[in-house]
């Protein structure tokens, strides 16, 4: 080692390399749809209880978020879609990720816990459990349904909302979490069709790659009729009342239509435009979400007003 | 180089101390704020101080 290479300064993360570890795209969907199971619910909390609340539930995504980008590094680095991330360009080491990844998740649990109630704590211990452990350690590499499992982990913020405002678990946030649990599969997979040549670089056993993309397209309309069913019912149990029912039938219509036609597109005709059906799928994927969830949020603010919300 | 003008690196890390620096703040004034909710949101509670105050009991919420 020569004085020039001990006197260079070596690359010093900044707070945003950090930052970008805990994932902020996916803990505004964490945030978004916490903050809305807690507002649904029954219970009532002080406002600066529900703040701490929606904060140690993102901070405990964002740890789950960046004990996955430590796990991943190997992956994220032949990913075209990942390989800026902190570790793979060399931003941030991988010991450091797993700090602050272990760190603030036991923060964020205990915290949850002092702010609430210990069943909402243990939710989100669970939550980062599975999706650190379950999911990124053990079946994202090894079965071709680790799209469903991983979608599992995504789902349960709003479950967390909903008992760290009443202190137990009840059919409306199981619903909630199967609307989301129901819709990543269809996500991923439409994003696993129009971004083929990373996941087969990475050895991911990505549906497409296991069983083909046809099937994977077939797999897609399961998902969404059985999506359809869950969303429309979720309107029969109180949750975000007409609003909700009325907005869910027409995104329900909507995607459903996109899937029934992705399910019957091939290869060829799927090149031949470039994929626009699935990114178009793919695209309303992440409105459908925001729009249910938005119409729980909208129903529970004016149900108590005695309007729409309340079913008139 | 002189040693008043600031390297890159030497700005990362001010720049990065200073936003976790804002970050404890930040905490610190959201924990005392969560306290304070918690101990009005809790009523009474001298009638627990340690010792029986027979004086105190049944005044709580």
């Amino acid at each position: 080692m020569t004085d020039v290479s001990l006197n260079a300064p070596e690359y010093d993360a900044t707070f945003g390399d950090f930052w970008a570890l805990l994932k902020p795209r996916v803990m505004t969907l964490v945030v978004f749809t916490a903050f809305v199971g807690l507002l649904a619910a029954p219970g009532s909390l002080h406002p600066v209880e529900a703040f701490c609340a929606v904060l140690f539930i993102a901070m405990g995504g964002g740890a789950a978020g960046a004990l996955n980008m430590w796990w991943e590094s190997d992956l994220d680095a032949v990913m075209k879609r990942t390989q800026k991330r902190p570790i793979p360009s060399g931003r941030v080491t991988r010991d450091a990720a797993l700090a602050l990844g272990v760190a603030l998740a036991g923060f964020s649990v205990v915290m949850l816990g002092l702010a609430t109630n210990w069943a909402a704590a243990g939710w989100l211990a669970f939550t980062i459990f599975f999706y650190a452990v379950i999911y990124t350690m053990w079946l994202k590499r090894s079965t071709p349904q680790n799209i469903v499992i991983g979608g599992a982990a995504g789902a349960f913020p709003p479950l967390v909302g909903w008992v760290a405002a009443t202190g137990s678990v009840s059919l409306e946030a199981v619903l909630m979490f199967a609307l989301i649990f129901l819709w990543t599969p269809p996500h991923f997979w439409a994003l696993a069709l129009f971004t083929r040549m990373d996941y087969d670089n990475a050895q991911v056993p990505m549906l497409t790659v296991t069983h083909g993309r046809p099937a994977t397209r077939k797999h897609i309309l399961v998902y969404t009729i059985i999506l359809s069913v869950f969303a429309l019912a979720a309107a029969f149990v109180g949750l975000g009342g007409i609003v909700y029912l009325i907005t869910a039938i027409v995104c329900t219509v909507i995607f459903m239509r996109d899937a029934i036609r992705i399910s019957k597109r091939d290869e060829v005709v799927a090149e031949a435009d470039g994929y626009a059906v699935e990114k178009a799928f793919f695209k309303f994927s992440l409105l459908y979400l925001a729009l249910l969830f938005g119409a729980i949020l909208i129903g529970s603010l004016i149900g108590p007003l005695g309007m729409f919300g309340g079913w008139l | 180089m002189s040693f008043a003008k600031q390297s890159d690196l030497h700005q990362r890390r001010q720049g990065r101390n200073t936003a976790v620096a804002l970050c404890l703040v930040g905490l610190m004034v959201l924990l005392v704020t969560l306290s304070l909710v918690k101990l009005r949101n809790a009523g009474p509670v001298e009638g627990f101080d340690h010792v029986v105050r027979p004086a105190l009991e049944g005044q709580g919420s």
